[in-house]
């Protein structure tokens, strides 16, 4: 096993000295195939965890660090999978999308270097429990996924999200220093196992602390709210393969964190699941209300992560009141949730992006208000696009459903089993949870249909090439895997049986009997998906027989007597929503400026809307402006004279030399005068 | 497998008495109940005009609506037999399976290209977001007064106590009705006789549909309002024996048209802009049923 992890880093370390030696041609094919190489590795070393036992080994490491561990559970399992799963699928995209920019060969080196370096720090990070060491591959993670962002660095908007991705993922980063420097004071090792024996020694309070401070960390990384700025930037900057990676495990990398440290602490997880309950509600609902106003494709994708991140939430703070209150079933169904939802939303969106990374190469515009009919001219990547925002807005018979599924069940079994408080608690988050799916359904109904139904809104579709078979190739293992969970999520969850026993067996609690219930129940669903793609099948068949002898004509569109071109009398993304923006006006920020027809023979008239976030716009914009404000008083300091800058080169040395000197004058005059 | 069969036989004749009832108030004579599922098989033997700006979507999309509802009425019992497929949480995935059916219609009506159709699409995605909630929380409130999770289990063990109960029974029953006008477009909120894009919701977007597929949007449209009667029912049912339980069964169904055509008769269609607040009432009057049931539990500290 040991080796096993030695030869998949070593791959990766290969692979980055061989890549600027290369062709171009050579680069995207090498990359890959050490993609498929190191995810073949990983996943035999999880299918070996899931069949036997957890590995556990350890190495020297140095004074500094003590020793390093190396500990693969069912968890970190889980997640290497997710993570493999979608790095392999991004590769193969990636592979087809980066055709275009084949004239910039250094770029392209950089660019898969950092790619193999993400995947490679991803998976580190899931199995290394040293935290000096985390924090270094998280570093290294950060780093190398601020190089794949910014792969337009020649764009300005480009580079200005990747700067703004790179000062977040720092702040993380503080957050996670601090609180590893605690446990370190406090115990005297970085090795994870610390944190159990520190916390469970100590008042809960500070556990809870401990806790707090992680989650700032992690929450930042995964985009919960209010830390969530970063994404609806950082996604449309980055070309399509990456943002497919970045929402669709990059993020969540956040998440491994957070469950990390659910495992590892001893402490009461009552508090910690209001919190991280309450939070999450308030992120889905959040993310999904600013995604239906925007109009940029992949903006409107990454706000659906901040949601999804806010469900898989809702799955965590589920199990965490089961902990704290020890309910199996509340574990069993929260933490399963949690874990499903995130294989989930990784699949789904990263199909997601991919598809609108095709839209993206064949329009060159992600403004889905100057797109419209394109199913005519990719007709694969509308199913695919199709298959997606079924899934994401949790359908039956697709894979979001059943994770949905479960925490549904979770929020309606605790309603009746627990205190008042709680009870209220239970109803806020399932009317969050239905208020997400309801926008959500706004949210992909607009997104799909504007896109791909229709006619073309501004661009003309005689420019718009056919799509390339190759463009969809990843597809196709993705859509199974959304099916099959669908289907057949038993299998599924007998797999993630263990995991989840990980979070009870760390209370002392066996879940065995809840678990085979819950699946049993989930299986039903499966069931019952697999009679309603039946059954739906067969009705489409039914009215093919029937309506076959049947005339058929093509007309127009009915237009109420109007039979013109109604390309531009089409409902806009914006018009199709007024009614939902209009309403919710309050919790939104949106710049508009309009120019009303005016007179007998009224000009040409325009109306425009800027989305922007509230949140963004008081926690991170207002903050910054008053501190500029405030150094700005400072200006007069650099004044661009040579001369006044070697001054303050004086100035600060005389300081650092005199500043001890008067001090120890000083010192000696109050001992002088404490003589007298 | 009863539920199944009722709701289906139920769906025959259920417009046709709420267009009866309509005509007879109006001071007409009216045609007979069967009119409609008449005038649905005679669209199911016509031809089909599609639009040259349609794609595969809008043909897949009657029949991926239809099959929808008819999945979800699998999972509504009869007192105390189950539906076809009953398990935990099933009245979740009820609510999913219509919201897949629904998403279905949007993307069909937007898949004409026509603002009609956008009009009533963006309409009905908002009204059914908005409604959704009330659903949530009736069944969430059953569930906590039950304790138990699932359409048949919820419905079987539910008898009517004290008074608040019933007024809970009666509560539930006023967000259904409204739920099922609102679902199938009917008047407070929608007019389904006028042909004025600014009252529409519903009709404008199927306005292109013919032939077989407007048979199938008529004839589920039939279908949902059955089933909503169906859950209405099952309020008053309880755990009756058969020969109890079918007369109820129509007589709730019969009751129901009836105080649709009532309503459609001597109500006005309200402004459009106003829907959303009155949806949002139907959400606060849930959430009295939910305080009802605390209430009745004990459970205020």
């Amino acid at each position: 096993m040991k080796t096993l992890i030695e030869l998949f880093n070593l791959t990766a370390i290969a692979t980055i000295v061989a890549l600027p030696f290369l062709k171009v041609k050579g680069k995207g094919i090498v990359t890959l195939i050490a993609i498929c190489l190191q995810v073949a590795l990983v996943s035999i070393i999880s299918i070996k965890v899931f069949s036997g036992t957890p590995i556990d080994y350890s190495y020297l490491g140095s004074y500094i660090t003590g020793a390093i561990p190396v500990r693969v559970d069912y968890l970190s399992s889980w997640f290497i999978l997710t993570i493999s799963f979608t790095f392999l699928t991004g590769a193969v995209y990636g592979l087809h999308y980066m055709k275009r920019y084949i004239d910039q060969s250094a770029n392209i080196s950089l660019h898969a270097s950092a790619y193999i370096l993400t995947f490679t720090s991803l998976i580190n990070l899931c199995i290394v429990q040293n935290g000096l060491v985390f924090l270094v591959i998280w570093e290294i993670m950060a780093l190398s996924s601020f190089i794949i962002i910014i792969f337009e660095h020649y764009k300005k908007e480009t580079l200005k999200a990747g700067i703004n991705f790179l000062i977040q993922s720092h702040v993380s980063i503080l957050f996670l220093t601090l609180a590893f420097m605690w446990v370190k004071i406090k115990t005297g090792t970085f090795d994870f196992s610390g944190i159990t024996t520190y916390t469970s020694t100590e008042p809960a309070l500070i556990g809870v602390g401990l806790f707090i401070l992680f989650f700032l960390g992690f929450a930042i990384k995964a985009g919960f709210v209010p830390f969530h700025t970063w994404l609806p930037l950082a996604h449309p900057a980055a070309p399509a393969h990456i943002s497919g990676v970045m929402s669709g495990v990059i993020i969540k990398i956040g998440i491994f964190g957070i469950l990390r440290v659910l495992l590892l602490l001893k402490t009461n997880f009552v508090p910690i699941g209001y919190f991280i309950l309450i939070l999450s509600v308030i992120t889905g609902v959040y993310g999904v209300m600013l995604a239906i106003i925007q109009h940029n494709l992949k903006k409107l994708l990454a706000y659906h992560s901040i949601e999804n991140i806010g469900i898989i939430g809702i799955g965590i703070g589920l199990g965490c009141l089961g902990l704290g209150y020890n309910n199996q079933l509340l574990i069993v169904l929260g933490f399963s949730g949690a874990l499903l939802h995130t294989l989930n939303h990784s699949l789904f969106k990263s199909l997601l992006f991919y598809s609108s990374g095709n839209v993206y190469q064949l329009t060159h515009t992600l403004d889905i208000e100057s797109l419209g009919g394109l199913i005519k001219k990719m007709p694969k990547t509308a199913i695919f696009f199709l298959i997606g925002s079924l899934a994401i807005c949790g359908l039956p018979p697709f894979n979001g459903f059943i994770s949905e599924f479960l925490i549904y069940l979770g929020l309606f079994k605790s309603l009746s089993s627990v205190d008042f408080s709680l009870t209220v608690l239970m109803m806020f988050a399932i009317l969050g949870l239905v208020l997400i799916g309801g926008l959500a359904l706004i949210c992909f109904t607009k997104a799909f249909s504007i896109v791909f139904l229709g006619e073309s809104r501004h661009i003309s579709m005689d420019k718009v090439e056919n799509e390339k078979p190759a463009s969809t190739l990843s597809f196709y293992a993705i859509v199974m895997l959304i099916m099959a969970i669908g289907v057949v999520p038993m299998l599924f969850l007998k797999v993630l049986a263990l995991p989840v026993g990980q979070f009870a067996a760390n209370i002392s609690i066996d879940t065995a009997f809840e678990y085979s219930e819950i699946a049993s129940t989930a299986s039903m669903v499966g069931i019952y998906s697999a009679v309603f793609i039946l059954l739906v099948v067969f009705v489409f068949l039914i009215r093919k027989m029937v309506t076959k002898n049947r005339p058929v004509s093509i007309a127009n569109t009915w237009g109420c007597g109007y039979n013109g071109s109604s390309k531009k009398m089409q409902y806009t993304a914006s018009s199709f929503i007024r009614t939902y923006r209009k309403l919710a006006s309050s919790f939104l920020d949106i710049d508009k400026h309009k120019k009303e027809a005016k007179g007998i023979f009224p000009k040409v008239v325009h109306q425009e809307t800027h989305p922007y976030d509230k949140i963004e716009r008081w926690l991170i914009d207002k903050p910054i402006y008053n501190l500029r404000q405030l150094l700005s008083r400072f200006t007069f300091l650099q004044n661009g004279n040579v001369q006044s800058y070697i001054l303050y080169g004086f100035i600060f040395i005389a300081l650092v030399i005199l500043v001890p000197e008067i001090i120890e004058k000083i010192k000696f005059l109050i001992n002088f005068l404490n003589q007298l | 497998m009863v539920s199944l069969v009722l709701i289906l036989v139920a769906s025959l004749f259920f417009t046709g008495i709420v267009i009866r009832t309509k005509s007879l108030a109006s001071g007409r004579k009216g045609s007979g109940i069967f009119q409609p599922m008449k005038d649905i098989f005679k669209q199911f033997r016509k031809g089909s005009v599609y639009s040259s700006t349609t794609s595969f979507i809008f043909q897949i999309a009657p029949s991926f609506y239809f099959a929808s509802v008819l999945m979800a009425i699998l999972a509504i019992p009869l007192g105390k037999y189950p539906g076809l497929i009953s398990f935990q949480g099933d009245f979740v995935l009820f609510a999913y399976l219509l919201a897949f059916g629904k998403f279905f219609m949007i993307i069909s009506a937007l898949d004409t290209g026509s603002s009609f159709e956008g009009m009533g699409a963006s309409r009905e995605s908002l009204f059914s977001m908005l409604v959704e909630p009330a659903f949530f929380i009736v069944m969430g409130s059953f569930a906590l007064l039950t304790g138990e999770t699932s359409f048949h289990e919820i419905f079987s063990t539910l008898h009517y106590g004290s008074n608040i109960s019933y007024l809970l029974g009666g509560l539930a029953t006023f967000v259904f009705i409204m739920i099922a006008m609102i679902e199938n477009s009917r008047m407070p909120i929608d007019d389904p006789k006028t042909h004025l894009e600014l009252t529409m919701v519903h009709e404008a977007m199927i306005l292109d549909n013919s032939g077989f597929d407007l048979g199938l949007i008529l004839h589920t449209t039939n279908m949902k309002f059955a089933m909503y009667g169906a859950i209405i029912s099952n309020f008053f049912i309880g755990d009756l024996a058969s020969m109890y339980t079918i007369p109820i069964f129509f007589a709730v169904q019969i009751g129901f048209a009836i105080t649709v055509g009532l309503i459609e008769s001597f109500m006005a269609c309200f402004r459009m802009g106003h829907n959303p607040q009155f949806i949002f009432i139907l959400t606060s009057v849930s959430l009295l049923i939910f305080f009802g049931v605390l209430l009745l539990l004990e459970r205020f500290v």
